[in-house]
């Protein structure tokens, strides 16, 4: 199999509930795929699928050539947030340095004696310099900005040289500069290291102009394709049955609107850009 | 206990021979030492976890196992490590259930901790209100430490401490960032049960020497002065471990040469070093600002 993620007729059930179901979803190599939908559609199960957390009700799914149980060392996870507590008492590269070998029972010997720590270290200088967080990273992370704790989530989700990358809504609680900024890095590292990546996302602005694809979960369903096939009024309304317009803006925005919002649902794909 | 009290002299090697001259201050330094090292580690980590209350709430539990242990003429050390063991069983299995909630996690613990007190109250009453060692049992001594009660606080000290090792780097992942350690593989749950237990033997083997209320002064202050003072896990682990020695050593010299408790002069040198932490962290922090400010002009 040469996709990094295949799904056919996948459905997914939390306890008894089901989640969605139906979903069929071919990702190749190297592509930047966005997941999107209304809070609670399921966005988050479907990365615990591929993470092998939760296995599937129905349908198969295939994560780099094989179950996921078996992917989930090429895999680097950016779990929803979670930021830190102000008193937190661990420094950036502490952090990033669990990426590399955080599961491994035992405990690690300092540089001076591992040529094992060394490398270590190696690769989490180097990752701190790709995400530029250089500045801050020898700080608490509880004292650094949220812009700041994502970069070096990012390293920490990086450093093993993952295949493939799940963001769990990396851009939230974050201002607009640094959400492109951020997003703007994820898509450097998803063409320069052909990493593919799955990020999930309230407002698939800041990221429109870089997607190979996306996937849209609404109403127990989930839906996949190219971002203007998928985000348009046709397809939403389908996905909803309800009727909805896509409306795009002169700087290339799309707004969606006529989507039913359900007490404590938050707008699905709207401009959150005021 | 000499019927007359030593004197300093400020003569070091005078001084060190006075120190170890009876049977019962040699083992109390040994039991301290042990308990330092024991105490520095695990409360590195409590600290770390934000576990604190839960480690209190172990302590406390220790004055009715000691004296229900007491009262059924039982040796202390098994009430100590039964009811400490038990009840971090007890608080690990009421508070792993949830994921992320503090809130009922502390409510739960607080319950634990008051059926606790009362337990040991019925204790001491069924005892007929002459339970001679009752102020032991609470603050502690360094008279009644036996040479097999070193031995036995050296073995627990051991085992835990190997184990501790053996999980220490997945239980610092499953502690900082436990979503992305889930995701990894780390068995956040279990490792969360391992450690309130192991916590629980080292509580239990702390209280016997500091006396259930001043478990802390070797759990928690040495381990919230050395994470003041760096957040590198490395060396605020040792630097724990450093401090509770120092608390516990200078705490036996002067309560040897004084006519006041251990738990009195441990306890205020605990605190001193972290007042002492506070201070010299907030002294570096505006003097960081202005390097800063400067760098950006």
């Amino acid at each position: 199999m040469s996709g990094a993620l295949e799904l056919r007729g996948a459905a997914a059930s939390r306890g008894s509930a089901a989640v969605w179901s139906g979903l069929d979803l071919d990702v190749a190599e190297g592509e930047f795929v966005a997941v999107l939908g209304p809070n609670g559609a399921g966005k988050s199960t479907l990365l615990d699928v591929i993470l092998g957390l939760l296995p599937l009700s129905a349908g198969a799914v295939s994560v780099l050539g094989g179950p996921p149980a078996a992917a989930r060392g090429r895999i680097g996870y950016l779990p929803q947030r979670r930021s830190f507590d102000a008193g937190s008492r661990v420094r950036g590269v502490d952090l990033v340095r669990l990426g590399v070998d955080g599961p491994r029972w035992g405990v690690p010997l300092p540089a001076a004696l591992s040529s094992v720590s060394r490398e270590a270290a190696r690769r989490v200088a180097e990752m701190v310099e790709l995400v530029g967080a250089g500045a801050y990273a020898e700080r608490p992370i509880g004292e650094l900005s949220g812009g700041e704790q994502q970069r070096l989530l990012i390293a920490q989700a990086l450093v093993r040289h993952p295949r493939m990358l799940l963001l769990d809504e990396p851009l939230d609680s974050l201002d607009l500069s640094n959400q492109g900024a951020v997003a703007a890095l994820v898509q450097r590292i998803c063409r320069e290291q052909g990493v593919t990546v799955l990020l999930v996302a309230h407002d698939v602005n800041p990221i429109l102009s870089y997607l190979d694809r996306v996937v849209y979960f609404a109403a127990g369903r989930g839906l996949a394709g190219p971002p203007r096939e998928v985000i348009d009024g046709p397809t939403l309304s389908a996905l909803y049955r309800v009727p909805i317009e896509v409306l795009e803006t002169s700087d290339g925005r799309l707004v969606v609107v006529g989507t039913p919002e359900p007490p404590g649902h938050h707008h699905p794909c709207g401009d959150h850009a005021h | 206990m000499p019927t007359e009290l030593a004197s300093l002299s400020l003569d070091p090697v005078t001084d060190l021979r006075q120190l170890t001259e009876y049977s019962f201050m040699v083992q109390a330094l040994e039991a301290g030492t042990i308990v330092a090292v024991l105490g520095g580690c695990f409360g590195w980590f409590m600290v770390l976890r934000g576990q604190v209350f839960a480690g209190h709430t172990l302590s406390v539990v220790a004055f009715p196992g000691a004296a229900g242990a007491a009262l059924a003429g039982l040796p202390l050390a098994l009430g100590y490590f039964g009811s400490c063991g038990l009840a971090a069983l007890v608080l690990a299995l009421a508070t792993a259930a949830r994921r992320d909630s503090a809130a009922g996690d502390s409510a739960t613990i607080g319950v634990v901790q008051a059926f606790g007190l009362g337990l040991g109250f019925l204790f001491v009453s069924l005892y007929g209100g002459q339970l001679a060692n009752l102020e032991a049992l609470l603050f502690g001594t360094f008279l009644g430490i036996t040479a097999g009660q070193v031995q036995t606080l050296l073995w627990v000290a051991v085992a835990s401490l190997v184990v501790l090792v053996a999980i220490g780097r997945p239980l610092l992942f499953a502690s900082v960032d436990p979503a992305v350690a889930r995701a990894g593989g780390v068995p956040v749950r279990a490792l969360a049960v391992a450690f309130l237990v192991l916590l629980g033997l080292a509580v239990a083997a702390t209280a016997q020497i500091t006396g259930a209320l001043l478990v802390f002064t070797l759990l928690v202050m040495p381990a919230a002065t050395a994470q003041q003072l760096t957040a590198r896990p490395g060396p605020g682990l040792a630097l724990s471990v450093l401090l509770a020695l120092v608390v516990v050593w200078v705490g036996l010299t002067i309560a040897y040469f004084s006519p006041y408790p251990l738990g009195f002069w441990a306890t205020s040198v605990a605190f001193v070093l972290y007042l002492a932490a506070r201070l010299l962290v907030a002294a570096r922090r505006p003097r960081v600002g202005t390097a800063i400010a400067e760098a950006a002009a």
